[in-house]
């Protein structure tokens, strides 16, 4: 069972009572180094960092208002070989949850990473956040307002902006981790929520980092499940107008016809971790007089010709496990939706394996495993 | 006009439905030649790639054959494929598009027969859809 303990706040700081958890965590040597979002020099966006020094914590923006790369990415990177010391990852749901999915695909080693979820409202595109930063609309201005937004659960972006699609419609707002810092309906300026799972339980309260007390603010569920519902909503109706306008194959090609075959959908997915992408390989090289005989079989053909393909076959691979990070919506150079049908394709692909990505890391991946008796989709009944 | 001829393209395992295909032909049964076969090891084999070439490129239908569920040479290959071709189904389901242009069928090695019927009633069928539109999406 996981403990409950909360961290005091003292003069409305929020993030230094945070900070202050984490370096406690790290001079007690629960873990050896963090991974966590924080302020580039120029304040005008926030990265991911490994810290080792304590002190280098100072700084660190736990609320990270974007996400300029999937950190899951990231943790493959550092823990797929050799990563011989514990490792803290401060990660917003998505971010886990893809992680979780990666460690399915043996992309990721676990052993020595711990989760430090937080609770998250949202993030930006990493070009808006920017804008917001000139104006004056960004940095502790923001994540003060951030913070009120959810103690109530009432969420809204500064005038003139919006948060990430993906966000909008995420019904994940609060992680499943090995620390869990919360801050939904929380007040923020007086305390922190934090809940230790049993992997770090016994480590913490036996190196008296924290105290464990049952409490949690009355109107937290609530809170929680006022911001999902209205996600849910938000995602329904994204998921209705997507469905209206793509009724049919042509439908979608005009919805799509500004795609570029960039393929940064492909690139910025935490999903897609192959090294090396069927599309990148000869499978689609052909003799030039084969292009000439579709071409002559269609009148005419769109150069390169794998628009069409390429999303559906991208889907077959990730679609199962897409977690609805919206990283694909914001590497879009045409701004193409593709965020809302790869999780719209994916929630209709997701129920019928009753999987839920990312959830628990015990469960198979659809495409991995099968079951003797399911599925009749035997065609031609005789 | 000539009536419309649908082109299939048929993915057969080597153990059953191949075999089955043969069996067809030894023991002369009639079947519609709208149908051209790649012969693979096992229905494990096929990749959602090769289904929706073939469909893109100018098939109207595919068709793809296996062993019956507990049969399979390899042991669980078509069970396997059973869920690709689920996944590949409902994806493009969600796009719109009509999934009963791709056929999944076991046809033991012995059943010959089914094999040509199965030919024979996807043929009718198709006919009846009538051309594969994905086939003229020229900005595919």
């Amino acid at each position: 069972m996981a403990k409950k303990a909360a961290a005091k706040v003292v003069d409305g700081k929020t993030d230094e009572a945070i900070i202050g958890f984490l370096k406690s965590l790290l001079k007690e040597g629960v873990v050896e180094a963090i991974l966590a979002p924080k302020s580039l020099p120029s304040q005008d966006g926030v990265v991911q960092a490994l810290i080792r020094d304590p002190e280098m914590l100072t700084g660190m923006c736990a609320l990270s208002p974007t996400m300029p790369v999937q950190s899951a990415r990231v943790i493959s990177n550092l823990s797929v070989k050799n990563l011989g010391k514990k490792v803290g990852a401060v990660l917003k749901a998505c971010e886990i949850r893809a992680a979780v999915e990666l460690a399915k695909f043996l992309q990721i080693k676990l052993d020595n990473v711990c989760f430090i979820g937080i609770d998250c409202p949202g993030t930006f595109e990493v070009a808006d956040y920017a804008k917001m930063v000139q104006e004056g609309k960004g940095g502790g201005a923001l994540t003060k307002e951030l913070l009120k937004g959810m103690e109530k659960g009432e969420l809204s972006p500064p005038a003139g902006y919006a948060f990430r699609t993906a966000c909008q419609m995420c019904e994940y707002p609060v992680p499943q981790a090995d620390l869990h810092l919360k801050l939904f309906g929380y007040k923020a300026d007086q305390e922190v929520g934090i809940e230790v799972g049993d992997r770090l339980e016994k480590e913490i309260e036996g190196k008296g980092i924290l105290s464990f007390s049952e409490s949690e603010p009355a109107l937290r569920s609530e809170v929680v499940n006022k911001v999902i519902a209205e996600r849910i909503k938000k995602r329904d109706a994204l998921f209705q107008e997507f469905r209206g306008i793509v009724k049919d194959l042509r439908a979608f090609l005009d919805r799509f016809s500004t795609c570029v075959r960039c393929h940064n959908c492909m690139v910025a997915c935490p999903i897609c971790y192959c090294k090396e992408c069927v599309f990148k390989t000869a499978v689609f090289e052909h003799d030039g007089d084969q292009f000439l005989r579709w071409a002559d079989r269609k009148g005419e053909i769109r150069m390169p010709t794998d628009t069409l393909i390429f999303h559906l076959i991208r889907m077959s691979h990730m679609v199962t496990s897409c977690i609805g990070c919206g990283l694909c919506d914001s590497a879009c150079p045409s701004r193409l939706p593709v965020a809302t049908l790869f999780r719209s394709v994916g929630d209709k692909i997701q129920k019928m394996f009753n999987y839920f990505p990312g959830k628990d890391i015990k469960e198979v991946p659809p495409v991995a495993t099968f079951k003797e008796d399911e599925l009749k989709i035997e065609s031609g009944a005789l | 006009m000539a009536e419309f001829e649908p082109r299939i393209v048929a993915f057969l395992c080597h153990w059953c439905t191949y075999t089955g295909a043969d069996l067809a032909g030894t023991t002369r049964q009639q079947y519609p030649p709208n149908i051209r076969v790649i012969h693979l090891m096992c229905s494990g084999a096929v990749d959602s790639i090769y289904v929706l070439k073939a469909l893109i490129d100018g098939a109207d239908g595919v068709l793809i054959g296996g062993c019956h569920p507990g049969d399979c040479h390899y042991q669980t290959g078509n069970f396997k494929a059973r869920r690709r071709v689920a996944i590949l189904k409902g994806i493009l389901q969600q796009m719109g598009y009509t999934d009963e242009r791709i056929w999944l069928k076991w046809i033991s090695a012995s059943e010959g027969k089914l094999f040509a019927d199965t030919v024979t009633k996807m043929v009718d069928e198709l006919k009846k859809m009538g051309p594969n539109p994905m086939k003229q999406l020229w900005n595919a």
